[in-house]
């Protein structure tokens, strides 16, 4: 039995301790707002914040968020994140959107931490973070945004 | 080819008589009375004004039906747009669904059967969405005025809202009404000063929810109650069959309910994704590769160059080009080699399917919906009518999901059969690819090799142009052979090249077009990808022959193509100065009938890598119905490109895929991408591509570039072969 926090609720479940955190999110919980891209953590479509830090769910066991406070993007909703997301509306960022709940997971990790980013900050946070519809100019004109909305 | 294939060729034929019609303006008439199965539009309730492209709710909703799959390419929203405009709706009571499959009433105009592709989604709906809009409109208006006792005359429409005098109403408490009307024989559209909503970006209807989760958008994240997961164990060669199975150890693993073998592969059917793929890994399975493809991607290579000594089919002669290269000043001969590519799009294929023996239900982001249907009911053994196919919103393609073989329709088929036969009863799977099963697939843009001879006369001007193309041709066995292939010559392998734009009067081509069992498909801007790099770096490479600017020896030899020129000046203006420390390469290409000019400015680094900094285009697609989307496209379409020419690249050994994942083959990262600005020019023109033109300029326009840099032309991709990515 696996027991952790997933979006401010306490949740216990019957799963292996080996399996990744994010088929425990879609296939056992039905969280679908975590996506599939990789398998190998080297996409970022399954960013989810444990206790706080962006981590990929791919790669992340079930035993490993024991006692965590998981939230995923059906949960963000930390002043930084829901002004990631206005920002992202504002700029039309998304277009698939298959890798956007990564993208905001990340994007407002980083907010958190540094509440105002330069590029360099934003090129370490989001490197991880592959977008096959190369909205990359995009986010980082709404993360820069999305520091002046926090500001406001 | 696949044995399956057969009820892809029953489909409805895309035909070139429909395409004509539609270059010639004369698009058939109203669809509104059409059949719609009213059970495709049950989820919105079956009250208001229920016609085919737009349902008008009594709760005041606007649905619009979208014949197109929306990949991120913003289909959905400009056909909203349209509609939208037509019928004097607020954009804020606008939603999209997407249409049933029917290709009686939601056939692509361009194509004649239901589906997305070629940058046409806009082009072939333009006449279409905004009629279906105005005869709404005409149909709420004569209702109001009926209800109202007053000439539909004295009836105004304005945000979503009928007024006459002191009456007014929103569209859904008149929608009832409207539906008793009769649909319009005919409708007048507005005239483009009347406009509110083309040209000014209503912005993306569904945005906020991909902000959000995009909850119960995607087809992998559709879970119908009990339902299962399949994943499959393809063959490692293409061409391969299952030999045996022993399914012993993957039988006893946790969460499997069933290991089915199928015509195609070794399905694990679990409750769990990560189980099946566990379980998968568990399975011992011998496999028949004696029909399989076992050439590695270097032989196909050193083939492929014989072929390039050898006369290949006619595809284009004008004048006498090998003449006028014996007589030219300067000859400039180059040899180009692209390998084959990943679409590599972020949700991977998937399929949901429920089957009961006598009517079965797919849910996955289809993109050619009448080529799927057929498959699936073909391989079922059912009537079309037994079928239903549910499109979903797909996290991208770039091609990957149109496949003229149906081949993931066909699978899921195949894996619900093989379910009910085991198991005797009906339960709702989805069929999921993992990374690896997506990117070792196949269905890659196809290898291609170009050899090109061409010259310059005394005066600096073109002077003879010999080019042979050597590459499997994608439309080649399949639905689509009438359309674009004649006298064996795939004009998917061509286009750009025999049709250039350039005024080129002495020129050959000829191509070969191998056969290669590796299944081969199209690629964002198909053709385009390879030989707008092959036309634009020689260009530059002719013009440094004649001692010619290149953009002046371009817009020499455009006389006759004034918007493709207006698009190079634009670019270029627009682009300036070239700035401190950086080199600079220019290309244009004419693509899905919209002009697209790029100047590329990049840095070289110190360890000889090459950095895209700024990219300045220019674009004419005529009408441009969201500017902003038009925007996004060019810029996510030149980042494909430029991610497929630094280090995008699958290669097989022995006939086997040797990337399996983001590690082997990686697409660009936001570190990578440049800033881009996207002139749009003014037109009046009607709606042409917009998806994908952006991508075949951007390839000759870096080459070009780091040409100017080191000296160094690169003829065989991608970059990193040559220490630059």
């Amino acid at each position: 039995m696996i027991s952790f926090t997933l979006n401010g609720q306490p949740v216990s479940v019957e799963v292996e301790e080996d399996m990744p955190l994010l088929w425990l999110l879609r296939d056992e919980l039905k969280m679908t707002g975590t996506k599939f891209g990789c398998g190998v953590a080297s996409c970022g479509a399954c960013t989810v914040h444990i206790d706080g830090v962006a981590s990929r769910a791919c790669q992340t066991w079930a035993a490993d968020v024991e006692g965590a406070e998981v939230t995923t993007i059906e949960g963000a909703d930390s002043k930084a994140a829901a002004a990631i997301q206005q920002a992202w509306v504002e700029l039309q960022v998304p277009q698939c959107g298959y890798c956007q709940s990564g993208q905001v997971m990340s994007a407002s990790a980083l907010l958190s931490e540094t509440p105002k980013p330069t590029d360099d900050d934003i090129d370490i946070a989001m490197e991880g973070n592959l977008c096959r519809c190369a909205t990359y100019a995009r986010i980082r004109k709404a993360i820069h945004r999305a520091a002046e909305i926090m500001e406001a | 080819m696949l044995h399956y294939l057969e009820h892809a060729l029953s489909a409805p034929k895309p035909s070139r008589r429909s395409f004509l019609k539609m270059s010639a303006g004369a698009v058939g008439g109203l669809l509104l009375g059409a059949h719609i199965p009213k059970e495709a539009l049950a989820q919105n309730g079956d009250d208001g004004l229920i016609q085919p492209f737009v349902h008008i709710t009594p709760d005041n909703r606007v649905v619009v039906l979208s014949k197109h799959l929306d990949k991120g390419q913003g289909a959905a929203t400009g056909l909203a747009t349209l509609v939208a405009e037509e019928l004097d709706a607020d954009p804020t009571q606008v939603s999209v669904e997407f249409a049933p499959s029917n290709p009686q009433v939601y056939a692509n105009l361009l194509f004649g059967v239901q589906g997305t592709g070629g940058s046409t989604a806009m082009a072939n709906s333009w006449t279409q969405y905004r009629e279906a809009g105005a005869a709404a409109r005409d149909m709420l208006v004569k209702a109001a005025a009926e209800t109202w006792g007053v000439g539909a005359e004295a009836v105004s429409v304005a945000n979503g809202t009928l007024s006459a005098g002191n009456n007014s109403a929103t569209f859904g408490e008149m929608a009832a009404a409207a539906a008793e009307q009769a649909v319009p024989e005919g409708v007048i559209l507005k005239s483009p000063e009347q406009w509110t909503l083309i040209g000014s970006d209503m912005g993306r209807v569904e945005l906020p929810a991909k902000t959000q989760g995009s909850v119960g958008m995607f087809a992998i994240d559709y879970q119908p109650e009990n339902a299962l997961i399949a994943v499959m164990a393809r063959p490692p060669r293409f061409g391969g069959t299952v030999a045996s199975v022993d399914a012993t150890a993957a039988l006893e693993m946790p969460g499997v309910e069933q290991v089915l073998t199928l015509p195609v592969g070794v399905a694990v059917v679990a409750n769990n994704t990560w189980r099946a793929a566990m379980a998968r890994d568990a399975l011992n399975i011998e496999w028949d590769l004696s029909n399989a493809e076992s050439r590695g991607s270097d032989q196909l290579i050193e083939e492929y160059r014989a072929l390039l000594d050898q006369p290949g089919l006619p595809a284009g002669t004008r004048g006498d080009g090998a003449a006028k290269l014996a007589d030219a000043a300067e000859v400039v001969e180059l040899e180009f080699t692209f390998p084959f590519l990943n679409h590599a799009q972020l949700e991977p294929l998937n399929v949901t399917v429920e089957f009961d023996g006598t009517n079965a239900r797919f849910w996955s982001g289809f993109q050619i919906q009448t080529i799927d249907h057929n498959v699936a009911a073909g391989v079922l053994g059912i009537p079309f009518e037994n079928v239903q196919i549910n499109t979903k919103w797909a996290g991208g393609s770039f091609g990957r999901r149109a496949v003229p073989n149906g081949h993931y329709a066909a699978e899921a088929a195949m894996l619900a059969k093989a379910w009910l036969d085991a198991t005797g009863g009906a339960r709702p799977i989805k069929l999921t690819y993992t990374r690896e099963d997506d990117m070792a697939s196949g269905y890659f843009r196809p290898l291609h090799m170009h050899r090109v001879r061409a010259g310059v006369d005394a005066e600096g001007n073109l002077s003879g142009w010999e080019h042979r193309v050597v590459g499997q041709g994608i439309m080649i066995g399949t639905p689509f052979e009438d359309f674009l292939v004649k006298d064996g010559v795939d004009e998917s392998s061509l286009e750009g090249t025999n049709d250039t734009p350039y005024a080129i009067p002495d020129m050959v081509v000829d191509v070969h077009h191998p056969t290669v069992g590796i299944p081969v498909l199209w690629w964002r801007s198909v053709g385009h990808t390879h030989t707008a790099y092959v036309m634009e770096v020689m260009m530059d490479r002719l013009a440094a022959a004649a001692g010619r600017d290149p953009v002046e020896f371009r817009l020499a030899h455009l006389e006759g193509e004034p918007r493709l020129a207006e698009a190079l000046r634009r670019a270029v203006a627009s682009a300036g100065d070239v700035p401190e420390g950086m080199h600079r390469g220019i290309a244009v290409h004419k693509s899905f009938n919209s002009y697209m000019a790029e100047v590329a400015d990049v840095r070289m680094r110190d360890d000889g890598t090459v950095k895209v900094e700024k990219v300045a285009c220019a674009i004419d697609c005529g009408v441009a119905i969201n500017p902003d989307n038009i925007r996004a496209q060019v810029e996510g379409g030149l980042a494909y490109g430029l991610s497929s020419i630094l280090r995008e690249e699958i290669t097989l050994t022995d006939g086997e895929v040797d990337q399996l994942n983001y590690p082997d083959y990686m697409p660009l990262r936001i570190t990578d991408m440049p800033e881009v600005t996207v002139e749009i020019i003014e037109s009046a023109e009607a709606p042409t591509g917009v998806g994908e033109p952006g991508t075949p300029p951007i390839g000759p326009a870096v080459a070009n570039a780091v040409a100017n840099a080191t000296g160094q032309v690169i003829t065989e991709l991608p970059f990193s072969k040559h220490g630059l990515a």
